[in-house]
């Protein structure tokens, strides 16, 4: 079943630039897919749609039942509960704690104290980082500050987790590690996409990867197929 | 109960808002502190101003002086059509001796003439001492005094109390004027600290809005947090009103250069200043905050 239906989507800025032309892209449930591309080829715009960062111009956008483009402002916020989102920069607060970093993402629901220490404490333990709750961001290596990011992102339980950029801030054997995280949490059954730059860590997961190019999709290579000599 | 759950959550965060950016916090408390300080100085001002002008106003009085040789029945008659008149606040007869009494404790002078006057030989004119409800029709009340038999002339400081209004009026126009644009001002700096505040706070909403909380959600724990700069920001203010305005009393006796300008009595005054404070500290400091996470919360 498609989690992810995106038909004819069309953005151009503000500026003019056009990022994304005419794309339809289909992402099944459970899918592991990377998006990769020069930079400047609408990676991350076609990810902020997903989340609705961004509004596309015209086509349309379904996100696990919700109808992305006819969202209003003040209901995103709907769509964002079913999504966890990573970024390069992680985002964390650097006055919260580890543990109030992972809170904070349920805190708002209203959860009872309890379960949210239930919660977070069992995504801290899958992301490897149980020994660190009482930490500050800043007191971190970059690899456990976006294991933090994930573990924030996935700790509300949703069907979907972009990756904009996740290894992009960290070296090699941490870019490994992010990894291993990430295909145990796609592995339990939540749908990734993953928008990288980084044609090795692609090269050696072999997942579907979508090769888009100044906006439009040039390659869709299904699982297994890809290699660094075909693109 | 998940609501409940959801305004405490609120509540404590924005108490740790105010604490966990404490340098912005103050910044926006001292900007509250100051510019409330000057509306207390310039309500102060103000309200003294316009109790100096009513004081003014009601000492104003009319006297009309009555016929040398009026008899008691004609005094009678005259009392009842000035009675008649509407307009008037009160009035106090003065008898010819009671006149001449007057004089004659002015000045060692008078009282050596005048201490052989009596009811009869006495050249003094009787009259009655009348106060008019408002200020502004003592012109047509002197007027229909004056018509009345054996009322002989009528004094009330004409052209100079019509100045005197005119000038209170202006003034007191002035003064509220001022108050008002201040409270504007106030507001304005208040609005602009705040949004800067949380201008270098925005990363924290952006994060709130991609772990998926409400526009609302986000908006309450900013919104107390300016309900509380603005109640910290008044507590100076109102200190220097309550105490300030006490001892200023104490200190003057109650009264400014001469026993003319009396100053109002610090209670209820005090606390009704504090007490309009607190609420404009506290109401601009949410309209503050909320103005400026609005901002943030577009796509």
């Amino acid at each position: 079943m498609d989690l992810i239906r995106m038909k004819n989507v069309k953005k151009t800025y503000k500026n003019g630039t056009t990022a994304l032309y005419d794309l339809t892209l289909n992402i099944q449930k459970g899918e592991f897919v990377f998006v990769i591309g020069r930079t400047g080829c609408g990676k991350s715009t076609l990810v902020k749609t997903l989340y609705r960062e961004e509004k596309p111009d015209s086509g349309s956008i379904n996100v696990g039942g919700i109808e992305v483009t006819k969202l209003r402002n003040g209901k995103i916020y709907k769509l964002r509960r079913k999504i966890g989102v990573v970024f390069q920069d992680f985002k964390l607060l650097p006055k919260l704690t580890v543990y109030e970093n992972v809170a904070f993402a349920l805190e708002i629901f209203g959860m009872p104290k309890e379960e949210i220490h239930e919660k977070v404490v069992k995504v801290l333990d899958l992301v490897g980082l149980k020994g660190k709750a009482r930490n500050y961001p800043t007191e971190l290596s970059g690899g456990e500050q976006q294991r933090v990011a994930i573990a924030r992102a996935i700790v509300n339980g949703p069907k979907l987790l972009i990756c904009d950029e996740p290894t992009g801030n960290l070296d090699e054997g941490m870019s490994m590690e992010i990894m291993k995280v990430l295909e145990e949490i796609n592995k339990m059954g939540t749908t990734i996409i993953m928008v990288t730059h980084d044609v090795d860590i692609v090269d050696k997961l072999k997942k579907r990867v979508i090769l888009l190019d100044t906006g439009r999709i040039l390659k869709d290579y299904p699982e297994g197929t890809y290699t660094r000599e075909v693109a | 109960m998940k609501s409940l759950r959801i305004i405490g959550r609120n509540i404590r965060d924005s108490f740790k808002g105010v604490f966990r950016n404490f340098s912005l916090s103050l910044a926006s408390i001292s900007c509250i502190t100051i510019t409330l300080i000057v509306v207390a100085i310039a309500m102060t001002l103000s309200y003294n101003v316009d109790n100096f002008a009513q004081n003014v106003e009601q000492d104003v009085t009319i006297v009309a002086f009555l016929n040398v040789d009026i008899t008691k029945e004609q005094t009678d008659d005259v009392l009842e059509k000035i009675q008649n008149i509407d307009g008037i606040e009160s009035y106090v007869y003065k008898s010819k001796m009671d006149v001449g009494k007057e004089w004659m404790e002015s000045s060692e002078v008078f009282k050596n003439i005048m201490s052989g006057w009596n009811e009869e030989t006495s050249p003094l004119q009787p009259t009655f001492q009348i106060k008019v409800k408002n200020i502004d029709d003592i012109g047509d009340i002197a007027k229909k005094i004056e018509k009345i038999d054996l009322v002989d002339s009528v004094k009330y400081g004409e052209g100079m109390v019509e100045q005197l209004v005119s000038v209170f009026d202006l003034v007191r126009k002035i003064c509220i004027g001022i108050v008002i644009a201040l409270i504007v001002v106030t507001a304005f700096l208040i609005t602009n600290t705040i949004k800067i505040t949380i201008f270098s706070r925005r990363k924290e909403i952006d994060i709130m809005r991609l772990v998926g909380a409400s526009n609302i959600n986000i908006k309450i724990p900013f919104v107390f947090e300016g309900l509380i700069l603005g109640f910290l920001g008044s507590i100076i203010p109102i200190i220097i009103t309550i105490f300030g305005y006490s001892s200023l009393y104490k200190n003057f006796d109650g009264k400014v250069f001469s026993s003319f300008i009396e100053l109002i009595k610090p209670t209820p005054f005090i606390y009704i200043t504090s007490l309009t404070l607190v609420l404009i500290g506290m109401v601009v400091g949410m309209f503050g905050s909320w103005a400026a996470v609005r901002k943030h919360l577009k796509i």
